[in-house]
């Protein structure tokens, strides 16, 4: 399945945000929820299962000056097995004017045993936006080992590059499991918080949690390993949000 | 051209720009109970060099293609996005000061062994340009190919550690050299993709993560007693 989706918010001039375009497609679809007016809330709703082999999903994502965004998934995603010798690829594109502020907080991606998936995405901030971006992967089913999935990030902030990663896991990346990238933890996954109001923040390092201030921009990504989803996204979700919005 | 005894020096551990004090993140993965013998350190290298490895040697290979095609009035600006590029690659802070640490002591021998090349192209960042910037520059002043680059900047990233791995717990020499003989094949398709990877402009580079590379040198950066620099 090939599907794009597209959501371009603007500010509305009385301190609240309004989407001026939101159009999806199965397996793509966007749902807008109620919200304060201020931050404009929207939902990926996945209207099939997957993604599986073979589809090409593509979500675009313009925010503009002093408009304010937060993006969910209803569910987590399923990267499953689908066409034989082809990828599945989810692809996100998001742009972030001056004063805009973008939360993507989407669920676990699940690397089924089998698939074969490409996630990316492509982030473009302004001087002055802000952005939280939430990537989580949980290495296969219960008690299952993972398909081959590649997670890309490429993130620039005022035209220079702030973050690069492309994290491999399952077969085809040598020594994913092992005590140089995984060390055997099924769960894994970062939050990038950019808010140039934030005064920066040394290194920090608690078990499997690093708390990591890039050199690109106003920016701090949280990286953590965990046994479980629920722990990975104790690292991740709430407490590290709060000390973000706090 | 290089002759074959100028890859082998530039691929020496013993070259004086201190590498043997590094253990490449070994150290750290020691002291947390996740390398505790040869299987765990094998598995440890082949990460290492997928990850790491891949990204230092394509950067290595991009850096020695800025000297080697590139107009002399673009070098300094590519090799200063590729610097700010490698950054976006290195999130952990400890990552980035140890690398810039290695550069600067790379860059003290090249000048002193080529004083004719060219390394003021690389950029005044504070800290000094990235290692595997210099290395770059390095090996170009020696007449080195792209590919050569390449694999002297992969090989490094697994041969390092591996001697770590000897000091730190004790191993068997013959046997961790084996297990070098072992990786020789996946550390040259390493290089390989490096060096192809090199003609993409520089946000395409290689950036191939490791969760732990990260955590293990944050931590092994707050130690009072340790062995290794990183």
């Amino acid at each position: 399945m090939r599907a794009h989706a597209r959501l371009v918010a603007r500010a509305d001039g009385r301190g609240g945000t309004v989407l001026a375009e939101l159009r999806g497609e199965t397996p793509l679809l966007l749902r807008q929820t109620p919200g304060d007016g201020r931050v404009v809330t929207v939902y990926v709703v996945g209207g099939a299962a997957g993604p599986l082999a073979g589809d090409d999903l593509r979500l675009e994502i313009d925010v503009g000056p002093g408009a304010a965004v937060r993006v969910h998934t209803v569910a987590a995603s399923v990267a499953l097995p689908g066409r034989p010798d082809v990828v599945s690829r989810m692809t996100v594109d998001a742009v972030v004017h001056d004063g805009g502020v973008l939360h993507w907080l989407p669920e676990q991606l699940v690397v089924a045993a089998g698939c074969a998936h490409v996630a990316e995405s492509r982030v473009e901030l302004a001087a002055g936006a802000r952005l939280t971006w939430r990537d989580e992967v949980i290495c296969g089913r219960y008690g299952e080992a993972p398909g081959a999935a590649v997670v890309h990030t490429r993130v620039d902030y005022d035209g220079r590059p702030l973050l690069r990663q492309s994290l491999a896991v399952g077969p085809g990346a040598p020594g994913w499991a092992g005590p140089a990238v995984l060390g055997g933890a099924p769960a894994t996954g970062s939050l990038l918080v950019v808010d140039p109001s934030r005064p920066a923040e040394p290194a920090t390092v608690e078990g499997t949690l690093a708390r990591l201030p890039l050199a690109g921009g106003p920016a701090t990504l949280w990286s953590a390993t965990a046994p479980d989803a629920h722990t990975l996204r104790a690292h991740l979700g709430d407490a590290a949000l709060a000390e973000v919005t706090a | 051209m290089a002759t074959s005894s100028l890859l082998l020096l530039l691929a020496d551990g013993r070259f004086p720009a201190g590498a043997h004090a590094h253990s490449g993140g070994l150290e750290a993965a020691v002291a947390a109970g996740r390398v505790t013998d040869l299987a765990s350190l094998e598995a440890f290298l082949a990460g290492r060099l997928a990850t790491a490895g891949l990204v230092g040697a394509a950067f290595a290979a991009a850096a020695h293609r800025a000297m080697t095609s590139a107009g002399p009035a673009v070098r300094g600006s590519t090799l200063a996005l590729l610097d700010a590029e490698l950054d976006a690659r290195t999130a952990a802070p400890a990552l980035r000061t140890v690398s810039r640490r290695q550069g600067r002591a790379l860059l003290r021998a090249g000048r002193a062994i080529w004083p004719a090349a060219s390394f003021d192209d690389l950029p005044c960042t504070p800290g000094g340009a990235h290692q595997p910037l210099v290395l770059g520059l390095l090996c170009a002043a020696a007449g080195l190919s792209r590919a050569e680059t390449a694999t002297v900047a992969a090989h490094g990233t697994v041969t390092g550690a591996a001697s770590a791995g000897v000091r730190l717990l004790g191993l068997d020499p013959y046997q961790v050299q084996a297990l070098l003989v072992g990786l020789a094949s996946r550390c040259d398709g390493t290089a390989a993709e490096a060096a192809r990877a090199a003609d993409d402009p520089p946000e395409r580079l290689p950036a191939a993560a490791a969760p732990l590379a990260d955590i293990h040198a944050e931590a092994h950066a707050t130690w009072e007693v340790r062995l290794f620099a990183s």
